[in-house]
């Protein structure tokens, strides 16, 4: 293996993981308040027919960036009024979010598959692109690869060492404490989330913006699970989301290169090391903690005000 | 009360989603009644999309002597039984199942309503009213195989390859056959994605393989990300079962597409004249199956004017890779000087012709 190549690979990762990354930190933060949504596909979806559209029509990237996370916002709006409103079961709202989510943009989409755009590029950072290997992963890469990492460090930050992150914390853990402290319960898990709505649109459009420019009927293959799963064994930690993300990315080119290399290991095999080396690597930093449950202890569990 | 909000909200969710689902109607006065069973959606622009092009062509052919009716996105078993049973019942005279795994669903019904014709692609089972019908995609990838060879400045040919089927395995080997008859030296590189459809992970093979020096990259997925990779990073690539021209029009060589119309009309009029028998037809590149719409202008006039000629020696049997002597990637003899294998032969192929570096996965 060259030096190239691992290059190439380590850029690759860093792109292929990088949708994963933000549906998972918009995951994260919507988790943390308490509320399990697993509308992630379907809203990625609205946010890729969306931001295609909206990008086709008008010519403009931003722009349809932005219409995705306003897709993505209003898709999970729908589950938060279902939810929290109505106070409906959030396993079955979030799967209808993502059945409704599927038909409604190839349905809205339908005129518009096949239609060629210019994707997002990719910026070269003077200098330091030419670092040896970790130049092209960290500095060759799109606008939006830059954005995904300055959310997790906004995300990580937030959930750390700020305030408002702690009352974030304190809702998803016990709502009726918090409620009783005189925290806005309602307000903060709507507020969390539409973030994960407008993450998971935004994630969305990287792929029918940047990743591969084309609209295609359920483009998003399964990401949002993923993403979700990443979560779940990331046990609800910012910076092991992000080492999930990557890994997971890292995993899926390895196992691209490597038969292209010609090593007769069975495509089979190297197709579920995504997934296997993720969850090990995963596993294996969870094991150490103590007995505690990581989970947000009312994590799925709809919340009342006046009971 | 709350609940009941609820439910009417999910209701709306539900139709909402269903909307996508619609089955259009086309009205005449006693039309034959046609119906046709996707897999995937017709939006995906290769499979279920060329059979509803297919299915399109019909009508513009019947016009009002005709009515179909469509179901997208069926998914392969118990499912399939349903919707197939429900085309009957609806009087549909007869029925196109056009996905492998429809196969035992299709023998269910095809028993239950013996006035109904049922016709299955890509499968194998027949009865009275049971036929099957499959199309020769090795045909065009020979001819995108010769057109690779000559375009690889690298001399390194990438495949993209759903699943170690014999057809994938088949249309592997032909490129293998053509790369070795018109350029010794160009290696094919095969990467497996285990999936027929998923754009990024296609794109991602694409780029995996370009980092390894690959000029020219064959797919048997379904989307165009492949294309659009080769195009941002001015390589070649070959369009899959529906003209790719749009989505790289410097990349894209050609496309091998499967042509549906002509089938589906001549049996929709066998029915009509009350000629339709069961039988299991391949059809290819002669009978109008196989086409290759058109050639990239940057292919040079000789290359083309080559590749027509291999269509043309396709049509009228002259040219036919799998003639012996043909061995394996281990070196046993498989086909000896003189035989060629049949359509029956292919069906089951599960070895490498001679030449490919990689083992089947297993």
């Amino acid at each position: 293996m060259d030096i190239d190549l691992i290059t190439n690979i380590l850029y690759a990762m860093v792109r292929t993981g990088t949708p994963l990354l933000i549906v998972a930190l918009g995951e994260l933060i919507c988790e943390k308040s308490g509320v399990l949504n697993l509308g992630q596909e379907g809203m990625m979806l609205m946010g890729a027919v969306v931001g295609f559209i909206v990008t086709l029509s008008t010519g403009s990237l931003t722009l349809g960036f932005l219409a995705a996370i306003l897709a993505g916002i209003l898709m999970s709006l729908i589950f938060g009024v279902i939810t929290m409103e109505l106070s409906a079961n959030q396993v079955a709202t979030g799967l209808a979010l993502t059945i409704f989510g599927t038909g409604l943009s190839a349905f809205i989409g339908t005129n518009y598959v096949g239609k060629p755009i210019t994707g997002l590029e990719p910026i070269d950072i003077p200098v330091l692109t030419d670092l040896p290997i970790i130049g092209r992963m960290l500095f060759g890469q799109d606008l939006l690869v830059y954005l995904s990492l300055a959310l997790f460090g906004g995300v990580y930050w937030f959930i750390n060492h700020s305030r408002p992150g702690l009352i974030l914390k304190a809702v998803g853990e016990n709502p009726h404490s918090a409620n009783a402290i005189g925290l806005p319960v309602f307000k903060v898990r709507y507020l969390a989330i539409l973030f994960g709505g407008a993450m998971a649109g935004l994630a969305g459009s990287y792929l029918s913006l940047a990743y591969t420019p084309l609209w295609m009927e359920n483009m998003s293959a399964g990401r949002g699970w993923i993403a979700l799963a990443l979560v779940v064994f990331a046990s609800w930690k910012a910076e092991r989301v992000l080492l999930g993300a990557w890994l997971f990315g890292l995993a899926s080119i390895l196992h691209l290169v490597f038969q292209g290399m010609g090593f007769s290991v069975s495509p089979n095999l190297l197709a579920t090391l995504p997934y296997l080396a993720t969850i090990a690597v995963l596993v294996i930093l969870s094991s150490n903690q103590n007995s505690r449950l990581v989970a947000p202890i009312s994590l799925g569990k709809p919340f009342y005000a006046k009971t | 009360m709350k609940r009941r909000q609820f439910h009417k909200l999910l209701a709306g969710v539900v139709a909402g989603a269903m909307l996508g689902l619609s089955v259009p109607a086309v009205h005449a006065e006693e039309p034959l009644k046609v119906g046709f069973v996707y897999v995937g959606p017709i939006g995906d622009h290769g499979w279920s999309y060329q059979h509803d092009q297919g299915r399109l062509s019909a009508e513009a052919h019947f016009g009002d002597k005709i009515k179909t009716t469509y179901v997208e996105n069926v998914a392969e078993g118990a499912d399939a039984e349903r919707v197939i049973r429900n085309l009957a019942k609806a009087g549909n005279d007869i029925i196109f199942t056009t996905s492998f795994g429809f196969m035992n669903p299709t023998v269910k019904v095809a028993k239950q309503f013996p006035n109904v014709k049922f016709e299955h692609a890509t499968g194998y089972k027949l009865s009275d009213n049971l036929g099957t019908y499959v199309s020769k995609t090795y045909e065009g990838r020979y001819v995108a195989g010769y057109v690779a060879s000559q375009m690889t400045k690298t001399n390194k040919i990438g495949y993209i390859a759903s699943f170690p089927i014999p057809e994938v395995i088949r249309d592997i080997n032909t490129v293998q056959l053509a790369l070795a008859k018109y350029n010794p030296n160009a290696e094919l590189k095969i990467v497996w994605v285990n999936t027929w459809f998923d754009p990024g992970k296609e794109a991602d093979a694409a780029n995996a393989m370009m980092d390894q020096g690959v000029d020219v990259i064959l797919q048997h997925t379904d989307s165009p990300a492949a294309m659009q990779a080769a195009e941002r990073r001015g390589a070649f690539a070959v369009g899959q079962a529906s003209d790719m021209t749009h989505f790289g029009p410097k990349a894209h060589l050609l496309s091998v597409v499967d042509e549906w119309g002509p089938h589906y009309i001549n049996r929709i009029q066998a029915v009509m004249d009350g000629s339709w028998k069961s039988s299991a037809m391949v059809e290819g590149m002669k009978e109008g199956a196989i086409v290759i719409p058109g050639f990239n202008e940057s292919i040079p006039a000789d290359v083309t004017a080559k590749a027509k000629e291999l269509i043309a020696g396709i049509k009228d049997g002259s040219v036919y890779p799998f003639t012996g002597p043909l061995k394996d990637n281990k070196g046993e003899m498989k086909v000896p000087e003189g035989t060629k294998l049949t359509f029956a032969d292919l069906e089951k192929m599960d070895w490498y012709v001679e030449g490919i570096k990689a083992e089947i996965p297993k």
